[in-house]
């Protein structure tokens, strides 16, 4: 069964080597079969790759504990689910999964833009096949999922495997590493199409245009795979916090920042023919840090700081990303003359202008993350010394960034074009702004005291108001013209333009999850060892032991507190936050006891015990579910703007007049 | 260009105080990864930052007294002493002989104050999303998908030592 898989790997390899070699030269030689024959190779890599999948698969569900991969990943008694996501649970699988949605993705390329894009298509399908044969060289001959386990040369098989780490057995990260690597794999294909559009020296915007949609779904299911692991953080690993700055998230944050700026500055290109070289930077960007995303969190080179062991695919991951970078800077530099703008910047107070920053933030952010991240290598390098920076340096930085870009999502998309006069800023700003103000001073006269949640919480208002009051002012128009009723006239008008109202939603999903941040300086914490019938505070709410009890299944010990809760004397129920100890994977979990409303989070760890005495983490986290909240109205606004508009747009150009005349567009 | 001016002076004046940002925390938030050894190669420097320092705990020296956990930290020959004094309570895989990483600093006393410890690897900092650490790959380094390939640490993938990264 193995050797299938194997094989099948070793023959996509083959076949994706010719796709290389057969849309190239069918492209440069102008023969037609070439082309047509490297496209069809494209679809029998991902028959090939899918084959080695579905073995890989097989074997799992049948538990076949002679193959390395199965045994250290899967035991018998796992529930099946569990075993199939075990399919990404560790590095063979995870590196195969990776190259099996790239084949998915590139057939899927090739099925659907058939007879489009007959000039950059080979070359699109070119770029992406060296990706794959890539990762096809990580899967057959470096790190295969195909390795059976062997005593002197023969083949044995252990009586039951290692199981699946308890912390990992959670809906959320279930699909959250599918939901990553879909994001991470489908930069590749945005990416292919401007390195095609680059080398062919096609003219304009077709590859954005042919690419929007995707990089749009590949950017939510980016972010949702990030969302989902901070879920997961907060939910499953007992400690409070969903982000801690810890390098392999920062890896997957990586790539959503840069993605997020190509997002917004391809508008820039779309609307006036703007910042053509910088699009290219951001998606090769993009891309590579993807890359290297999959790179840091599969080769343990940060990890390594913890004492873990590094992995033999690091140096492949350093040199494929070398050539890649060296040849996209390259070929950038070689076309720069076919990607000159046509037309210029006029006022600092301008939507070109706010994307211009909202870029920069996003970058200058982006690369302060990378900074902290490499840090403990770099200085490893170059200082011989191992130095890691902490949140704290992380949270510094990224909170006056994230405030910054805040302010420019509220007055980026009011902003006219070229530039914005007096008047308009009056009337988008006004009140947005005097409410601010207010919402301010109430804060600081109501008692509070830290001026980031207080500015956060004022521009959390300032831009849902300017939100709100576009869609008001919109839905209003349409009423007045069909007496349709505001609500339907608000569905109307997001229909009319789903990629603009799409986009509102989308920037109200972040200021919710400002909101939810903001409420972090008062967070409460307290620890207490408690025997039963004691009782212990935190905040406002007392708990009282009633019970400590414990227990026994097959799979794990487990100790359960059993607490009375109120809140300033009000009952509340019971809550009962339990740990567990896994037998075999001798690891203890926490299965925390929550207690979720709007306002704030009551948390329970059950943290350990001793004796009689459990040791209890209580928090309380103010307006923590508004992150939550935010997240899932984020998602709904990208699914928005992938709905087609009522009225299709073409986006005419803003005619260049006036000084802009004499750069006037370069491309036929 | 006198327009590109007023674009440059903010850009300049955005990345200037980032920067101003970054580098005023950077010395306060770094953490030095030391070996036991190495601790005491650093002399006096050691007393000033901010530790994370690596060994393993000596059998039976863990005590438990009011307020704090004292034991001793061992590498090779070099023993440290240290005093947690953490308000988490110790991860469950802290126990004799086990791999630590304690943070913290070096006090004049010769002790090594901890605010945190780290058994090998604690829960906090759990792999990623499927992302099972390295310890957890199986140590059989059999050829791609040949079967017939020799392994001799293959055939038993169920021991603890596998685990312990986790």
């Amino acid at each position: 069964m193995e050797n299938v898989g194997a094989l099948a790997l070793l023959l996509a390899f083959c076949i994706s080597l010719y796709a290389i070699v057969a849309s190239v030269t069918g492209r440069l030689k102008n023969k037609p079969f070439l082309i047509l024959s490297g496209a069809r190779a494209v679809i029998a890599v991902w028959l090939l790759v899918t084959t080695a999948a579905g073995v890989l698969i097989y074997s799992l569900m049948t538990g076949d504990m002679r193959m390395a991969y199965v045994a250290s990943h899967t035991n018998r008694a796992m529930p099946t689910f569990y075993k199939f996501s075990a399919w990404w649970g560790g590095q063979e699988g995870s590196l195969l999964f990776w190259s099996w949605i790239l084949s998915t993705y590139g057939a899927v390329v090739v099925l659907t833009s058939k007879n489009r894009h007959r000039l950059i298509m080979p070359w699109a399908l070119a770029i992406l096949e060296c990706v794959q044969l890539f990762f096809l060289i990580l899967n057959a001959f470096v790190v295969s999922p195909f390795q059976v386990l062997a005593l002197d040369k023969v083949v044995t098989s252990v009586p039951d495997g290692l199981g699946l780490n308890p912390l990992l057995q959670y809906w959320a990260m279930v699909i959250h590493p599918p939901m990553l690597y879909l994001g991470y794999v489908g930069f590749a294909v945005p990416f292919a199409f401007a390195m095609g559009s680059l080398i062919t020296k096609a003219p304009g915007e077709s590859w954005i245009h042919t690419t929007r949609r995707w990089t749009i779904v590949t950017w939510l299911f980016q972010g949702t795979g990030i969302m989902l692991g901070s879920a997961w953080a907060y939910h499953v690993l007992g400690w409070g916090g969903y982000w801690m700055w810890d390098p392999v998230e920062n890896a997957s944050l990586l790539p959503w920042l840069a993605s997020t700026a190509f997002l917004h500055s391809v508008m820039m290109q779309e609307k006036k023919g703007m910042m053509k070289v910088w699009n290219m930077v951001l998606i090769a960007a993009t891309f590579f840090l993807c890359i290297y995303g999959t790179f840091l969190t599969r080769s343990g080179i940060i990890s390594s700081v913890h004492a873990f062991a590094e992995s033999p695919i690091g140096k492949y991951f350093v040199t494929f990303l070398s050539v890649g970078i060296a040849a996209t800077v390259w070929l950038i530099l070689d076309r720069l003359p076919y990607l000159k703008s046509e037309s210029e910047l006029e006022s600092v107070v301008s939507r070109e202008s706010s994307f211009l920053f909202n870029n920069l933030i996003l970058l200058a952010s982006c690369f302060a993350v990378l900074w902290g991240t490499m840090f403990p290598v770099l200085t490893e390098k170059f200082a011989s010394e191992k130095i890691s920076l902490d949140a704290v340096w992380f949270n510094r930085l990224m909170v006056p960034i994230g405030l910054f870009l805040l302010f420019l999502t509220g007055v980026g998309p009011l902003f006219a074009w070229r530039r914005t006069s007096m008047e308009s800023l009056r009337k988008n700003f006004q009140w947005p702004g005097i409410g601010m103000l207010v919402v301010v001073a109430g804060l600081y006269i109501g008692g509070m005291r830290y001026p980031y949640s207080i500015i956060s919480l004022g521009l959390c208002f300032f831009v849902a108001a300017t939100i709100v009051l576009e869609f008001l002012r919109g839905a209003a128009a349409i009423n007045e013209k069909t007496k349709m009723g505001l609500v339907p006239a608000i569905v109307e008008l997001t229909y009319r333009n789903t990629r603009r109202y799409g986009g509102y939603l989308v920037h109200m999903g972040m200021v919710l999850m400002f909101i939810g941040w903001s409420g972090h300086p008062f967070n409460q914490t307290a620890v207490g060892e408690v025997n039963k019938g004691d009782t212990m505070t935190v905040g406002s709410y007392s708990l009282k032991v009633v019970n400590l009890t414990e227990g026994e299944t097959d799979d794990y010990v487990w100790d359960t507190a059993i607490l009375d809760v109120s809140k300033n004397g009000q009952p509340l129920g019971q809550l009962e936050p339990t740990r567990r100890f896994y037998k075999t994977a001798k690891q203890g979990t926490a299965e925390v006891a929550l207690r979720t409303r709007l306002n704030e989070d009551l948390y329970i760890n059950y943290a350990s015990r001793e004796g009689n005495k459990a040791t209890l983490q209580a928090y309380v986290f103010p307006l923590v579910t508004w992150i939550w909240v935010g997240c899932v109205v984020l998602i709904c606004g990208t699914l928005v703007c992938l709905i087609p508009s009522k009225v299709a747009r073409s986006y005419p150009r803003t005619e260049v007049v006036g000084v802009g005349k004499k750069n006037a567009p370069v491309e036929a | 260009m006198k327009k590109y001016g007023k674009f440059a002076a903010l850009i300049v004046v955005i990345l200037g105080s980032l920067l101003f940002v970054a580098m005023q925390g950077i010395q306060s938030s770094q953490t030095y990864y030391k070996t036991v050894t190495e601790l005491r190669k650093m002399g006096d420097d050691a007393q000033k930052r901010h530790i994370r320092v690596g060994g393993d705990v000596q059998a039976n020296s863990i005590v438990h007294e009011a307020g704090f956990v004292k034991f001793n930290l061992v590498q090779d020959k070099e023993v440290l002493r240290v005093a947690y004094e953490g308000r988490d309570p110790l991860p469950d895989t802290f126990r004799d002989g086990a791999q630590a990483l304690a943070a913290g600093k070096l006090g004049a006393d010769g002790v090594f104050h901890a605010q945190e410890i780290q058994a090998k690897c604690a829960s906090k900092y759990a792999p990623a999303p499927g992302m099972a650490p390295q310890g957890l790959q199986p140590k059989a380094p059999a050829t791609q998908g040949a079967p017939n390939t020799m392994s001799p640490n293959g055939a038993s993938p169920g021991g603890d030592s596998m685990r312990s990264s986790l």
